[in-house]
């Protein structure tokens, strides 16, 4: 076994404990918690970023795992949280695989509308199933809502599933990053290398 | 090797979706006792008690994020529980203020009955106004000329007098309480004796007033009702007391006893009416026709 199926298997078990983590966490914590009415929904924040970070791949497996552990968990109809979080994780992996995108604030966008996606492809499954209790049009603003909460656990779920895929990440924010700070550097910007070369200049 | 990379990615997220839709087709379709809803049975059951161990491990965290939203919670609970305080608080006032209004009238009425003021044209006012000063010198009612009020027409309230008009509109009246500087009616002891003199206020003491001019060696005793005495002149019937005669005034609350002959008797006297709560009164416009 080389060292980049090290890699990947060590990528796939922190994967593997995110999920476990976020779906024991939302089933014994987050769901328990209510603010402004609504409770949040961590886990598919986690499937956003872990397919954000680790690509579209990863991110529709995870979602499809992660998806189908609540759905069991919370006996739910089987199969249809796969369906919504392998969306969600594969179009945050594509996003990342197309744009690639350095913005700070991109994990909060893209959490509301994870969230958003996933509370209205809910409903829409829901009604496609057929729901015979009348639905009130409260439900529209409870998804309004929670997507406004998920906006603000988006940014901590984020840094903190990065900080474990960090490591183990193939090509993931730890070089961009790592590139866009010393390539912005021009040697204007290098005192040192500036000043080392006026004195070999003085010195010839 | 890029092509077949996209052709593998396309082939797995096809893949899952149609795991997914099997699933939700099969569990949807299936019946209860379906081998997946045994699996999921299955799963929960074995799931449980981790679950439940892990709501009791985690459960500091998740009393300190209740925490904190209930503050938020209790916040907006408080704005709408201190306005519904606020309103209650109008009501209990409003009903409190309904109390006060109907145990003066009760009073009063116990003071119509108890002294035929029936006869003496009783117009019930209610007090608009009150002299903000520590004198307790004048009181307004909402009862005026329309009413049938003239100047002079004694007023009485809960317990006994209360004063005298002094100042008429058409709607309302300016009442000069018995405590007013310039406050004077003939009174008696309600007693054999029937000893008479002149009651005065004690400026700025709203609970006393002094009964002069008593006769010397008056038969007064502590706790005796002191009523108007209704004087008129027998010989010029215009010169007569304001107030009809039998109006309680007050008690006696200290007897000054004289011993010598020549000079008058001073009786201390506490008011009957509570010049301070006064709410309803009623203005006698006619204290000559009983």
């Amino acid at each position: 076994m080389n060292g980049r199926d090290n890699n990947t298997l060590a990528l796939v078990a922190r994967i593997a404990l995110i999920a476990v983590v976020a779906v024991v966490l939302q089933v014994a914590v987050v769901s328990q918690i209510t603010l402004f009415g609504v409770t949040a929904d961590v886990t598919s924040l986690a499937v956003m970023s872990i397919g954000l970070l680790a690509g579209s791949m990863a991110g529709a497996i995870a979602g499809f795992a992660i998806g189908l552990m609540v759905d069991v968990v919370m006996f739910q109809t089987i199969g249809v949280t796969s369906l919504l979080f392998i969306t969600v994780g594969y179009w945050s992996g594509r996003l990342r695989e197309l744009r690639d995108p350095a913005n700070g604030l991109a994990p909060l966008l893209l959490g509301a509308l994870a969230t958003g996606f996933t509370g209205v492809g809910m409903a829409v499954i829901q009604f496609l199933l057929g729901v015979e209790a009348p639905v009130s049009l409260l439900l529209l603003q409870q998804i309004v809502l929670q997507v406004l909460v998920n906006s603000l656990l988006a940014l901590p779920v984020y840094e903190l599933i990065r900080r474990v895929l960090y490591r183990v990440l193939p090509r993931g924010p730890r070089t961009r990053g790592a590139r866009a700070y010393n390539a912005s550097l021009s040697p204007l910007e290098r005192p040192s290398e500036r000043l080392a070369g006026s004195t070999r200049a003085r010195v010839r | 090797m890029h092509d077949k990379q996209i052709r593998r990615r396309r082939a797995v997220l096809a893949l899952l979706v149609a795991v997914s839709l099997i699933l939700l087709t099969d569990y949807f379709g299936g019946s209860a006792s379906s081998p997946l809803h045994q699996v999921q049975r299955g799963i929960a059951t074995v799931l449980s008690p981790l679950q439940a161990g892990a709501s009791t491990v985690l459960s500091p965290i998740r009393n300190a994020a209740s925490y904190v939203s209930s503050v938020f919670t209790a916040k907006s609970e408080l704005t709408t529980l201190q306005g519904r305080y606020n309103q209650l608080v109008g009501e209990y006032a409003r009903v409190q203020y309904e109390g006060i209004l109907y145990r003066q009238a009760q009073q009063l009425l116990g003071l119509d009955k108890s002294y035929n003021l029936a006869s003496y044209g009783p117009v019930t006012g209610r007090l608009i106004g009150e002299d903000p000063s520590l004198w307790y010198e004048t009181i307004t009612v909402d009862r005026g000329s329309s009413s049938g009020v003239s100047i002079y027409d004694p007023v009485v309230g809960p317990g006994g007098l209360v004063g005298d008009v002094t100042q008429v509109t058409p709607n309302a009246s300016v009442v000069s309480l018995i405590t007013s500087s310039k406050f004077s009616v003939g009174a008696m002891i309600e007693n054999e004796s029937g000893a008479a003199g002149l009651i005065e206020p004690q400026v700025g003491d709203p609970n006393a007033l002094t009964l002069i001019d008593l006769p010397p060696n008056s038969n007064v005793s502590f706790n005796q009702l002191v009523v108007t005495s209704g004087f008129r002149d027998p010989h010029d019937p215009a010169i007569q007391s304001f107030a009809p005669p039998g109006i309680p005034i007050g008690t006696v609350s200290s007897t000054n006893p004289q011993n010598s002959v020549l000079t008058n008797q001073e009786e201390q006297v506490t008011p009957l009416a509570d010049l301070q709560h006064l709410t309803l009164v009623q203005i006698l416009t006619r204290p000559h026709g009983g």
